[in-house]
């Protein structure tokens, strides 16, 4: 069965709110990310509804709403870990059109893995590998996909771990860490692959109150060391402190989006409003 | 609360301990005598009840367990690591998306599990020569063995690589691991911890299951007990030494299959 093209809807217009370009603070770089027109369906289910999203190199993008808006489903669509039922994804030069009959086709899944490489992901429950210690956790994914030699893995990842407070733990099993140093370890082994940008979905959720903080404190440090990252998140505190804008979904679609201080002190639409409502007096 | 409320307390917290911790030691005690005079008890009723000359045992027994159990031994090793490997990619078979590996895997699965073991061992020692494949007792007694527990084990195997969390693979894909390494170096070896319990029950269960190769001459355990019992006239004395080598077998491997447990139980690694 041959099929043809999905139909190209050409560019399209900028969604409402989108005046944040115009006033770029200066440390945001070119366009790296850039979804395009995604479109998801589980079964009947319309979950992701054409959402458009560009990111740039050094910008952190915090994506909020309601549970079920699709905010992790877009994020999981960004490195194809769902593969979007319509729409392109282009991550640092490298663009991958949706094309779910082919999905398992082998051309395909080399693209996606190329993709993913691009894109570290950090996930709810973390997601160490059990059977081997901090150090390997972080060096594996290295010297077994990007071929780097064992020694400079090892001397990358002891500087990741540095950086996320945990150089002394590169020799405990996973097992042996709090849930906030097993998200620290995960964000330093998704380092290690040197992504273009982070991909983070709702990374503090898992975690008991006293122990989001040191998560978000790393995550702070990174958005603001220029590491650019897309996070879904219920921590609007933090949102705050390290968006450079915050992105408002709503039944599969971006309602709006600025930076953070026009969106969580002057949101322009009502849902929106709705939602902040609910979520700041909660 | 005074000091002397809290002394009170600490006391009784320290004869609550000490009384349990006698309690346990006396359990044990009951448990190995109970379990000893059960033991003895059965062994000396066997050897009265057959009229076993004690000096059979002494001349006997260590040729039975030297050279049978040694056979035993070896064969059930060789076959239990073969059977893991058939498990594997049995198991990677049952879970394939490819219909025609699939079927493969599942028929293999349906042939082993539906007929006996025995039968199995003599198409493969008696019926594999008309097809001009002639193997020796042993090699044959090893495949039998191995294709049977295979079969149970592959379950077993697709049991252990679902059970590893989802997110596992996932966290791999986002590395950008391809499905192979993948598979080799995040899940199977989670797999393989899951399942080594029930690979230790098994290779248990195989230690008695190799029996049935005596029927095609492999020198074991009941194979050697049976000849040494004919040719001495003293086949009951025979089995009852065959019935005490499977036994200690049994207790030795059970004993470190339980170490391994506690070991693996621990999971800081």
């Amino acid at each position: 069965m041959t099929v043809g093209p999905l139909p190209d809807h050409g560019p399209r217009p900028a969604p409402p709110g989108s005046g944040y370009q115009s006033d770029l603070p200066s440390h945001i770089g070119e366009v790296i990310v850039r979804a395009e027109g995604i479109e998801k369906y589980f079964g009947d289910n319309h979950v992701l509804r054409g959402v458009d999203l560009e990111v740039r190199q050094r910008e952190a993008v915090m994506l909020i709403g309601r549970s079920g808006s699709g905010k992790t489903t877009l994020l999981r669509c960004i490195n194809f870990l769902e593969e979007p039922t319509v729409g392109s994804v282009e991550i640092d030069g490298l663009k991958l059109d949706a094309d779910p009959l082919r999905a398992r086709s082998r051309s395909h899944q080399e693209q996606i893995r190329q993709m993913r490489i691009r894109a570290g992901m950090l996930f709810q429950d973390f997601n160490l590998f059990p059977h081997m210690s901090v150090l390997q956790n972080c060096v594996e994914a290295p010297t077994r996909v990007l071929k780097q030699p064992k020694a400079t893995a090892i001397e990358r990842a002891d500087h990741f771990l540095e950086v996320v407070g945990l150089a002394e733990k590169r020799d405990e099993y996973p097992a042996r860490l709090s849930g906030g140093q097993k998200q620290r370890v995960a964000i330093a082994r998704a380092l290690c692959m040197e992504p273009k940008v982070l991909l983070f979905d709702e990374p503090t959720s898992a975690l008991d109150p006293e122990l989001i903080g040191e998560v978000l404190r790393v995550m702070e440090d990174l958005a603001h060391g220029g590491t650019t990252m897309i996070v879904v998140t219920h921590e609007m505190h933090f949102a705050r402190q390290a968006a450079d804008r915050i992105v408002f979904m709503e039944n599969g679609v971006v309602v709006e989006q600025g930076p953070p201080e026009q969106m969580l002190d002057a949101p322009r639409e009502e849902g929106t409003k709705r939602f902040l409502r609910r979520f700041l007096n909660a | 609360m005074t000091s002397e409320a809290g002394k009170i307390q600490s006391e009784i917290l320290q004869r609550i301990g000490a009384s349990q911790h006698a309690a346990r030691a006396r359990n044990r005690v009951v448990y190995v005598v109970v379990w000893g005079l059960l033991a003895i008890g059965f062994i000396g009723g066997m050897m009265l009840a057959g009229d076993v000359d004690p000096a059979f045992f002494i001349e006997s027994g260590p040729v039975i367990v030297l050279q049978g159990a040694g056979i035993t031994i070896f064969v059930c090793v060789v076959s239990i690591i073969v059977a893991t490997f058939l498990a594997i990619f049995g198991a990677l078979g049952r879970l394939s998306t490819n219909s025609a590996i699939n079927a493969v895997a599942g028929f293999y699965v349906s042939l082993i599990r539906g007929t006996p073991l025995l039968v199995q061992i003599f198409f493969i020692y008696f019926a594999l020569p008309q097809a001009g494949i002639i193997l020796d007792a042993i090699p044959a007694g090893i495949i039998a063995l191995s294709l049977n527990y295979g079969a149970y084990m592959t379950e077993i195997f697709r049991a252990g690589i679902q059970a590893v969390p989802r997110g596992q693979a996932e966290a791999a894909q986002a590395l950008g691991m391809p499905e192979r390494l993948l598979f080799r170096r995040i899940v199977l070896p989670q797999a393989v911890r899951i399942v080594t319990p029930a690979i230790a029950n098994d290779f248990i269960a195989m230690l008695k299951d190799s029996a049935l190769i005596s029927t095609i001459g492999v020198r074991e355990t009941l194979f050697l007990g049976q000849r040494i019992g004919r040719s001495s006239f003293e086949p009951i004395a025979a089995l009852l030494i065959v019935a005490l080598v499977y036994w200690g077998l049994t207790i030795v491997f059970s004993f470190f299959q339980e170490k391994l447990e506690r070991r693996m139980a621990r999971g800081d690694r």
